[in-house]
């Protein structure tokens, strides 16, 4: 009864945890699925036929090539952009900086079916066409704000002492950004672009009002929601989520390790 | 997200060199801005204008689907008229999912803030974890989780506890879906504002014989109200946004205002009306964030 008492929180922790993977896990689960009729809901038999084939779906590995395109273009863009942003706001002082921050701020605070459908007032307005660049145009958008939080998070959590070691050595400050400052914020601005990518790649709101005709891989899952979802999307959703997963775990463990390498360094000097 | 005290300056800027100098570093800094926030000008700034002019349109005599440039604020009294269930509907289940969020998310937030050690840093992996698997996916996989035939319905039915004798294509399950989508941009805001808790402050609390509960109360949960605040705003403004949940989970008679919207842009090709939704839903979440900033200020925002 103590210990229960005294780890009540850790078990709550723990519990919300695995509150946030169980539909994951039933996702997971229902690609191994041969169902019963065309709605993949209940289990039916185990098969690995989807796994197997997991293009062999009309459509599904099109789209999901799609918008795999889509989200390396606007997260290589969104990156770019909003690192410079994130600079300019821990680096700089300048005039404009609430309206910058709001600037910021506002699309991360404002709906998707607002941004979505905004975009696509303005495109109808100026006959622009929808489809692939209307919907990598609308991902960079709302992208970017997100990677400006997460590289400036970085950039003020970087020990000061290291840029001023640099000078100290009479690096000039081209050099000092160069060999210093660049390569320890490289890995905030890798998982500020992985983020980017996620969201990209996950999007449905802004893309469905965005995308005319065109069909990428959550528009595919939200049209088949209906006639019932193939099990080759579970199998690639699930590959795509432990993939992301392993990956993740690796940048974390690779920062970690440098992390604690420079700390020892600084320490000694 | 936000802190409890606003930074003015960061140590970068401290050395104010000569007036020129600086001149030539705020220009450097105006560069680096400018293309992403001319990016955001034009497709964030402009696009909210677009829809606003939008909103006021009329159309066409003769021609479905076609629209002139109007003054029509009628647009604005149909629309609500039409719609208001709608609005209700998508404030009252964004209520709800949001105060459930918090219940469920704050134990986690306060666990990885304060006890969970060297485990922290996979932890925070975990909970942005969700995600990498996909939306759509995970909204439809709660179809399986609380289907009529499945245990959670079997149980609560047992009890006699649900209202209309299931979960799924009901209100309920709407909430549960929103609840559980947008949980993690309620753990993160709170976890960093419990981060920034000096935990000797707790420990001092305790030395003062305050009862562990009551330090909690008059220590820990005021400091971390900024992460209340931010959470619940990132929670609620998406939630109330949503028409995912409302359709792969809940009844046709559960349709929120991006329900609404999302018909009349792309099926009823009525854009004045919508436009005039879109902007409302706005217009709305704009007041709430300028209250916020009124608080807070705008540093601790990003």
């Amino acid at each position: 009864m103590r210990w229960l008492r005294r780890n009540i929180i850790g078990i709550i922790a723990v519990l919300v945890l695995v509150y946030l993977f169980v539909p994951i896990a039933v996702v997971a689960v229902l690609s191994f699925n041969q169902p019963e009729g065309k709605y993949n809901i209940t289990f039916n038999e185990f098969s690995l036929s989807a796994w197997a084939n997991m293009c062999g779906v009309p459509g599904v590995c099109e789209s999901f090539a799609l918008s795999i395109q889509i989200g390396l273009l606007a997260t290589v863009i969104a990156t770019i952009f909003g690192t410079m942003i994130a600079f300019a706001l821990v680096r700089y002082r300048f005039r404009g900086r609430d309206t910058t921050n709001l600037l910021i701020f506002l699309p991360m605070a404002t709906p998707e079916v607002v941004l979505g459908s905004s975009l696509l007032a303005l495109f109808l307005n100026i006959t622009f066409p929808l489809g692939f660049w209307a919907v990598t145009i609308a991902h960079i958008m709302f992208i970017i704000s997100f990677i400006v939080v997460a590289v400036k998070a970085r950039l003020q959590g970087m020990d000061p002492r290291l840029e001023e070691a640099s000078r100290d050595l009479y690096a000039s400050p081209r050099a000092t950004f160069r060999y210093v400052t660049f390569p320890l914020v490289l890995p905030g601005i890798l998982g500020a672009a992985l983020l980017g990518f996620a969201l990209s790649f996950d999007d449905f709101i802004i893309t469905f009002f965005n995308a005319g005709t065109m069909v990428t891989f959550p528009v595919y899952i939200w049209g088949a929601a209906q006639r019932g979802i193939p099990v080759q999307v579970y199998a690639l959703a699930t590959l795509v989520f432990f993939l992301s997963l392993v990956l993740v775990l690796v940048v974390q463990g690779v920062n970690a390790r440098r992390r604690r390498r420079l700390e020892a360094a600084v320490a000694a000097s | 997200m936000p802190a409890i005290v606003p930074t003015t300056t960061t140590k970068a800027d401290a050395p104010a060199a000569s007036a020129g100098s600086s001149q030539r570093r705020s220009r450097t800094a105006y560069l680096l801005l400018l293309p992403g926030l001319g990016w955001l000008g034009v497709f964030f700034v402009i696009p909210i204008a677009t829809l606003f002019f939008t909103s006021l349109q009329a159309p066409v005599e003769g021609r479905s689907g076609v629209y002139q440039a109007a003054f029509q604020i009628s647009n604005y009294a149909q629309a609500l008229g039409d719609y208001w269930p709608q609005f209700v509907r998508s404030f009252i289940y964004a209520g709800i999912a949001t105060i459930l969020a918090l219940i469920i998310a704050y134990p986690l937030a306060y666990f990885i803030a304060f006890k969970a050690g060297r485990w922290r840093a996979i932890m925070l992996v975990l909970v942005v974890a969700p995600f990498f698997a996909s939306f759509l996916l995970r909204t439809y996989a709660w179809r399986t989780i609380l289907s009529d035939e499945g245990a959670i319905t079997t149980a609560l039915n047992a009890l006699h506890l649900l209202p209309e004798d299931r979960i799924l294509n009901t209100s309920i399950a709407v909430v549960l879906g929103l609840t559980y989508n947008f949980l993690p941009f309620m753990i993160l805001p709170l976890y960093a504002s419990l981060e920034k808790i000096d935990p000797r402050l707790i420990e001092a609390s305790g030395d003062l014989y305050a009862r562990p509960f009551t330090g909690f109360r008059k220590v820990v949960f005021p400091l971390s109200l900024p992460g209340v605040v931010a959470g619940t705003l990132l929670t609620f403004i998406p939630a109330a946004g949503d028409f995912i949940n409302a359709r792969l989970l809940g009844a046709p008679g559960d349709s929120m205002v991006g329900t609404a919207i999302q018909v009349n842009f792309l099926q009823f090709r009525d854009y004045p009306i919508a436009s005039a939704l879109s902007f409302i839903l706005m217009a709305f979440i704009l007041v709430v964030v300028f209250t916020y900033i009124r608080r807070a200020g705008t540093e601790d925002l990003v």
